[in-house]
This record gives structure tokens, C-alpha cells and sequence, in this order.
């Protein structure tokens, strides 16, 4: 085992990624609640300085400050644990997302699935939250998200598996690079004759949203059945945590996105390349996410899953071997 | 400014690495043994894989090391836990309480073992490591799983699809024909 870490660097990365991860997921917060608000006709937080930008600094000091109430009944160490786990891995998988040609922690050659393998562990977090809760919402909310979670995972893997095939590589660096040179080169509509892209990228897209259970297919949280889902229990900072923890999903998933299918930190031009190109890129498909959640309705669970294991599962298999069978002809 | 880790210190922190992930591996699967309710012995057992994937990272195959979380944590484990909640209300789920010669005898047995292995390990004389094959990337691993050893990698296929044939089979019996 290599341990040439400089400690400096090190630290610098850990605390800029966690700055990272709660900035963003303050600010998504707020952004959330403009565009919702916008879309329905509203003002949205507006009193909290200009445009309301404050408001998620206050909200995190009113989440800090508020007392952790742990219900009597509940199963109090997995209780504690579960907002956790929630949050652990997703700060897990920033160490090995490429920013930028420099801007990485640590340069994984099996970067991909070490990112899918981290995710794989978030759906715990919901799972034991909500049978910790011992509240019947709770649990019926647990056993939604899993079900949805075991159910999304395989298409998404089998088109990780084909990007894979496609560049040649697990490391996110040189996936990257495999889509240098301006927009034709991406993955998602490559000019090298694989039509099969923008398929690819659409069931990816989907699959990433039910993944954070993100509306249409926030099944776990749906408040008109369920209340608040599995962390109806949770107060303060625990379910501080688990908000947390869904945002920092999010900006992960449209990182992965971006990583895979949209040039990564690659101007679409061929301008100056760099780290603004990937913000730039993954905001707009976060502001997508947003727009999606609150322009649509939520789906059945039974056609939620319908949609994975009968749609998404055989295009995701076909697509698979559709685009090996490109690359194998187009050389 | 460098402020590596000077090379003195490194072997320390290694042996603290090592000893640490042993020491995480065996709370969980204590706490997967002892505990009184399922859903924390599933807990423990995760714990457990999560340092077993970690002495993995550690010895340099970080390949099995994130398959290893990647199944067992996020696939294998929760399908456990999946299989708990569909089964009875929580209270009927803690573990039988065992008879009172179980204790002891599970002690001496275990002790047996662990001194047998223990003895074993010390006073083997130990072959020289194999000649190196190839790294271990993910790359050498799918290479020889398609060329030398594809035959057991087909058969392990097979088994996989008779279990899942297997599975339908059981969950579809109870169900209508007309529905679905």
C-alpha cells in the first residue's frame, strides 16, 4: 500500500469536499424552493436577505440548534446511526470525482465502481432509518425505497457496463478524456457512428433520478400517503443529515452524468476547458432535476417498478448489447 | 510547504491500519453473533463486510474490495433486511434463546478451533509465495475469467440462472394466472 499522501493536500481536499457537499446542499435547498415556487405562481423565500440567500444559513442554524429528540420506542442505536450512513458515503464518492484535468482527490482507476459501490450503501441508511423509526409510515416508506433502489440499480449498472465498453476504461479521468474535443466527441452523441448515445443517456437519466429518489419517483417520501417517509421521526440535525445526504445524491448523480455522457470539464466548442465547464454543465442538470420534480406528477409504485423491470431492464440489456455489437463493426 | 508523512512513521501506521480494520471486522461479526435482534445482527454483518472490503483495499486488490461492498454491503445485506420487513411485526423477531449446554459447548468448540488453526499457522513451514500471475486489475481478472477459466465462469452462470428460475418458480405459485 502506497502511503505517499501529503497530509496538507489531504486535508485541504477533505474539508473542500465536505464544504462542497453541505454548500451545495444548502443552496439546492434554496433553489429548490424558488423554482418551485416560481412554477406554482408564487414568491418563494424572499425575507431572509436579498432573494431570500440567506435563508439556508438560517434554516442550518436552526437546524443545529434545535434539541435531537430520540422517541421513546425507537431502536435508539440504529436510529443514531442511520442519518450516518446516509451521509458517509456520499462524501465517500466526491474523494474520487474528477472536477477538473487537476481538481481530483484521488485518481481511482477503478473510479466507476468505487462511486457504485458507495452508492450501494446509501439505501441503508433509509432502510434502517425507517425500521429503526418503528413508526408504520416509516417502515411501509423503508420498504419502498429498498424495493425501488434494488430495482434501479441493475439497469444503471448495465449502462455504467456499456460506457465502459464504449471509452475503454473505469477510470472517470480517462473516460473523460476519451470525449476530448468538443461536442461531437461526447458521449451522448458521438459522430463515430454509435447512434445508440442518446438512448444511453436517457435511461441513465431516469435511472438516476428514481436512484435519489427524486420525484416523479419519490415513492419513499410521499407525503400525501407516508407523511415525511422514512425520517418521519427524525428532528434537527438527524434529519438535517438525511437532506443532506439526498442533495449531496443528486449533485453526485449529475457529476456521474456529466462524467459519462457530457464531456466531463471539456468545453462543447473548444474553448478555454476547466473546472467551470463541468459546474456549468452539472447545474443545468441539477436545475433539470428541479424542474422535472415539480412539473410532474408522482407515479404508482406498481408502475415504478413496472417501468425498471420490464422497460428499463430489457432496453438497458439490449442497449448493451447492441452498442457492443457497434463497436465491434464500426472497428 | 510538503508536509508528507515522514518514511519513519509509515510502518506504524500501517500496522495501525491493519490491526484497526481486524478490530472493525470482528465488533461486527460479534455484534452479528451476539445481538438479540435481527435487523442489528444485519447491522454487525455489514460492519463486518465493510472491514473484510477494507483488509482487501489494504492487501491491494481494491477490485474484490469494491465488489465486495458493492455485493455484499448493497446487494447481499439488504436483501436480508428486505426479507426481515416482509416477514413478522419485530417483536416476534428476536433470536430463540438457546439451551443452557450451548454456551459452554459453543466456548470449547470454538476454542478448539481457534487453537488448532492458531497452532497450525505458527509452527507450519510456509511455501514461498507463487509467481506472481498478473496485477490483479480489473483488466488480468476479466482476461482470464474469458480465456482460462471460462468454462467455471459459464457454470457459475448456469447456477445463477437455475437459482433465479428456481425463485420464480417459488414466489409464482401462489399467485393467480389471470393476474398480471
Amino acid at each position: 500500500m502506497d502511503l505517499g499522501i501529503n497530509v496538507v493536500e489531504m486535508l485541504i481536499y477533505l474539508v473542500g469536499i465536505i464544504a462542497f457537499a453541505a454548500g451545495n446542499a444548502a443552496y439546492l435547498v434554496w433553489v429548490e424552493r424558488k423554482g418551485a415556487a416560481h412554477i406554482q405562481r408564487r414568491t418563494g423565500p424572499k425575507e431572509v436577505g436579498p432573494y431570500g440567500l440567506l435563508q439556508p444559513l438560517a434554516d442550518g442554524a436552526k437546524l443545529m440548534s434545535k434539541q435531537l429528540i430520540i422517541p421513546d420506542g425507537v431502536d435508539k442505536p440504529l436510529f443514531m446511526v442511520a442519518p450516518l450512513i446516509a451521509m458517509v458515503p456520499a462524501i465517500m464518492i466526491f474523494v474520487t470525482i474528477p472536477f477538473s484535468d487537476s481538481i481530483i482527490a484521488r485518481d481511482i482507476n477503478l473510479g466507476l465502481l468505487m462511486i457504485f459501490a458507495f452508492a450501494s450503501v446509501n439505501v441503508l441508511a433509509l432502510l434502517l432509518g425507517g425500521w429503526a423509526s418503528r413508526n408504520k409510515y416509516a417502515v411501509i416508506s423503508a420498504a419502498r425505497a429498498v424495493s425501488q433502489n434494488v430495482a434501479y440499480e441493475i439497469p444503471m449498472l448495465i449502462i455504467a457496463i456499456t460506457i465502459v465498453m464504449v471509452s475503454g476504461s473505469m477510470n472517470l479521468k480517462e473516460i473523460v478524456d476519451f470525449q476530448a474535443g468538443g461536442f461531437w466527441n461526447w458521449n451522448f452523441l458521438p459522430t463515430n457512428g454509435n447512434f445508440l448515445g442518446p438512448i444511453t443517456f436517457v435511461l441513465f437519466f431516469i435511472c438516476f433520478m428514481a436512484e435519489t429518489n427524486r420525484a416523479p419517483f419519490d415513492l419513499g417520501e410521499a407525503e400525501s400517503e407516508l407523511i415525511a417517509g422514512f425520517h418521519t421521526e427524525y428532528g434537527s440535525m438527524g434529519f438535517g443529515l438525511f437532506f443532506m445526504g439526498e442533495y449531496a445524491n443528486i449533485v453526485i448523480g449529475a457529476a456521474l452524468t456529466v462524467i459519462l455522457f457530457l464531456g466531463g470539464w471539456y468545453c462543447p466548442f473548444g474553448l478555454t476547458d476547466g473546472i467551470w465547464w463541468f459546474l456549468i454543465k452539472m447545474y443545468l442538470l441539477i436545475w433539470t432535476v428541479v424542474l422535472i420534480r415539480w412539473t410532474y406528477p408522482r407515479v404508482t409504485l406498481w408502475s415504478l417498478l413496472n417501468l425498471s423491470w420490464k422497460i428499463l431492464i430489457p432496453f438497458s440489456l439490449f442497449n448493451l448489447l447492441a452498442s457492443a455489437g457497434l463497436i465491434k463493426i464500426l472497428g | 510547504m510538503n508536509l508528507a508523512i515522514s518514511p519513519d512513521l509509515v510502518p506504524i501506521i500501517r500496522e495501525g491500519l491493519f490491526l484497526g480494520l481486524i478490530i472493525v471486522t470482528v465488533l461486527g461479526a460479534l455484534l452479528a453473533t451476539c445481538s438479540q435482534r435481527m435487523i442489528r445482527a444485519v447491522l454487525g454483518l455489514v460492519v463486518c463486510f465493510i472491514g473484510i472490503a477494507g483488509i482487501y483495499y489494504f492487501l491491494n486488490s481494491p477490485f474484490v474490495a469494491l465488489m465486495q461492498l458493492l455485493i455484499y454491503v448493497g446487494a447481499v445485506a439488504v436483501t436480508i433486511c428486505f426479507a426481515i420487513m416482509l416477514a413478522d411485526p419485530d417483536d416476534d423477531k428476536l433470536t430463540a434463546k438457546t439451551p443452557g449446554l450451548a454456551g459452554p459447548f459453543a466456548v470449547l468448540l470454538g476454542g478448539t478451533v481457534t487453537w488448532a488453526l492458531a497452532y497450525a499457522a505458527m509452527t507450519a513451514t510456509w511455501m514461498t509465495p507463487a509467481v506472481k500471475v498478473n496485477a490483479g486489475t480489473a483488466r488480468d481478472l476479466g482476461e482470464s475469467l474469458l480465456t482460462t477459466y471460462s468454462m467455471v465462469f459459464e457454470l457459475v452462470s448456469i447456477v445463477l440462472l437455475i437459482a433465479i428460475l428456481g425463485s420464480l418458480v417459488v414466489a409464482r405459485s401462489g399467485r393467480d394466472k389471470t393476474e398480471c
